[in-house]
This record gives C-alpha cells, structure tokens and sequence, in this order.
C-alpha cells in the first residue's frame, strides 16, 4: 500500500528495487562465467541450425552476452548478440 | 549414521560462525549428539563464540595429522549435554589440511554423533574446499545485500558443480523496518534471485552481540527474537514443519498514520 502510493505520486523507485535489479545483471554475468562452455554450447547450436539453410562462416562467427536497453528505453537488460557472417544462402533455404 | 552439514556463504561477516554456534547449540537442546568443527584454519572464531576459547588443547589439524586422538581434541560443553567442538588450528594456514583428510575425519565422526556442523571460512579457496568435502547438506547465509547476495549465488553454483544439491538459504540480519521503506530487499526478492529454498530468516538483534561478548548462543535466550528464529531453523533441519517467525512488530496507531503520510518514523 506505502508502495503503491508512492507510485501514485510519482515518487522513484526504491533503493532496494535497484538492488535487485543490479544484482539480476551483474549474476547473469558471474553465472555465464562459473561455467565457460555455456557460450561454446549456444554457438555450437546455432551453428548447427543455421547452416541447414546458409553457409556461415564458422571461424569469425562472434557470440557474446552484453546488455542493452529494454524496448521501453527505461532499463538496461541482458541480451545475447550474435555477429553471423553469412557466405551465401542455400537454395533449399530460399 | 551422523549427517554433515557445512555453513557457507562466501562473502566474510555475513554470520556463518553465529550460525554454526546456535544451530549446534539447538540440536543439542533438543538431545542430539553434535560436533562442531572449525575450518577457519589461521582465523578461527567459533572458540570464542561457543565461549571455550580456554579449554583448547588440540586442534583439527593435530587430529588430521595423528598428533592426538579425535577424542582428544574434542571439547565438551559442559552447559549442554551432547555438544562438543573440534577447533580450528590458530598457528597454521588452510593447506594444513586436505579435503580427502575432511572426509575421512567427517566419516570417523558419523559413528559417534548425530550431527556433524561444518563451520566454513570466508572465501572459495582451499578451506572451502576442505569444509564442503565431506559434507551431505549446506547452508548458504545471506545477508540483504548485494555483495552478499552475489556471493552466495557464487557458492551455491559451487556447492551444486561439488554433487551437493539442494542447498538451504539462510537470510541473516533482515531489518524489517528497512524492508518496509523500501531500502532492503525482502525474503521474497533473495529467493527470486537466487532460487533455492529457503530455511530460516533470522532478524538483526542486538542480543546476538550481547550473547557472544558472552559466549553464550543466542539460542538459549528465550527472550531474544534472532535466539528464536534459530529455535525455529534447528526444528525445520530435524524436518519439522515450523511456520515463519513475524517479524512485524506491532507498531501501534500514531507510527502507522504517520507511515500513510510518508513521514519517516525511524
């Protein structure tokens, strides 16, 4: 109820919703480290679905775990960006 | 057959000796045969906590290393039927020991006792090693903050990478006045994170202090509300279903309206 009415008059967020916040991207980071084969795996996969319908190149393909803003502008979330550097399309692809 | 349970958290300070001390001293009151070993080697504290810092004549690595019988280095509470310590060598550093010496001592020690208590050091190195190894279950202490937070996240993706699954949250020092402003993060947000289940929450209280300047556990203080809610934690590890302890405290007309202002009140 205090929340909701700090909300009504537009007050800001509360220090522990930064919190929690900040210490949902940061663990997104240390989780991805504890195990270093996580990112191998993804890109592993990736690689496997996407050269059924283009031909890739493997050796400079580049996947990483950043953050970046939310849609809504107001928030920074995780994403994974994945740089793909395609040789060409299959024709079965097309 | 005697269970091991090791107290962790990673991060220093977040109370894992004051866990250890009261849990164990709880087992106890409640006719259990337990033993707490210290594996802070070179830093060790649950001497002065349990308040026997002055009976110690052998240590864990004494034992480890064949100087004394087990037997010998056990220290008897004499307050408490059924509870004994296994200090931590002061003079020494973590490599003293080694995680197969761990499991070995853990495993003499499960014929004699009901409950073997691990008290682990700060950190994820050696003595973290050492302490988990022979363990069957864990608990991670947390504190409401995000070092402590993160940390325990860290430890619990070790205990998990080490076969020991499942481990149990407990979530020290919660200010439930903070958590009402808006400045500290609830039970809800820390399990939300870190996604395991939870034990037992223990509020901030003064008592805690007064009791170890005494060496005496809160536990045993029937007045104390941390003495309690560490009543309740050593009920729910005996598999007893024991409600939440409410912190809320009653707060009484004039405090409320003034909270419904946004008026401070603290």
């Amino acid at each position: 109820m205090i929340l909701d009415l700090s909300k009504l008059f537009g007050r800001s967020k509360t220090s522990k919703d930064v919190a929690k916040e900040r210490l949902k991207l940061v663990l997104i980071h240390d989780r991805a480290n504890v195990s270093p084969q996580f990112l191998e795996m993804v890109k592993s996969e990736i690689i496997k679905v996407i050269s059924n319908y283009m031909d890739i190149d493997e050796s400079a393909l580049d996947i990483q775990l950043t953050k970046t803003r939310s849609e809504e502008g107001d928030r920074v979330v995780p994403a994974l960006v994945a740089n793909i550097p395609i040789k060409n399309v299959k024709s079965s692809g097309r | 057959m005697g269970e091991v349970i090791v107290i962790t958290s990673g991060k220093g300070g977040v109370g894992k000796t004051t866990t250890t001390a009261n849990i164990g001293t709880g087992l106890a009151l409640q006719g259990k045969k337990v033993v707490l070993i210290d594996t802070d080697i070179g830093l060790r504290n649950l001497d002065v906590v349990m308040g026997l810092e002055n009976r110690i004549v052998y240590d864990l690595v004494d034992v480890v290393e064949g100087t004394c019988r087990i037997k010998q280095a056990l220290i008897k509470d004499k307050r408490y039927e059924g509870l004994f310590l296994l200090p931590a060598a002061q003079t020494r550093d973590k490599s003293a020991v080694s995680p197969e010496q761990m499991i070995k001592l853990c495993d003499e020690l499960r014929n004699e006792f009901d409950f073997i208590l691990v008290d682990c050091p700060a950190g994820i190195e050696q003595g973290f090693k050492n302490a988990i190894a022979g363990a069957d279950r864990a608990v991670v202490v947390t504190t409401p903050e995000v070092s402590a937070v993160r940390d325990a996240d860290r430890i619990i993706g070790l205990l998990e990478a080490n076969e020991l699954r499942n481990p149990k949250l407990l979530v020290n020092r919660i200010r439930v006045d903070m958590v009402k402003r808006g400045d500290m993060m609830t039970i809800d947000d820390i399990i939300d994170i870190l996604a395991i289940d939870l034990i037992g929450v223990v509020p901030d209280d003064e008592k805690i202090v007064v009791s170890t300047n005494k060496g005496e556990p809160a536990v045993t203080d029937s007045k104390s509300l941390a003495g309690q809610a560490y009543r309740n934690i050593t009920r729910r590890l005996l598999g007893e279903e024991v409600p939440m302890l409410d912190l809320e405290t009653d707060d009484g007309f004039l405090v409320k309206l003034k909270r419904l202002f946004g008026l401070r009140t603290t």
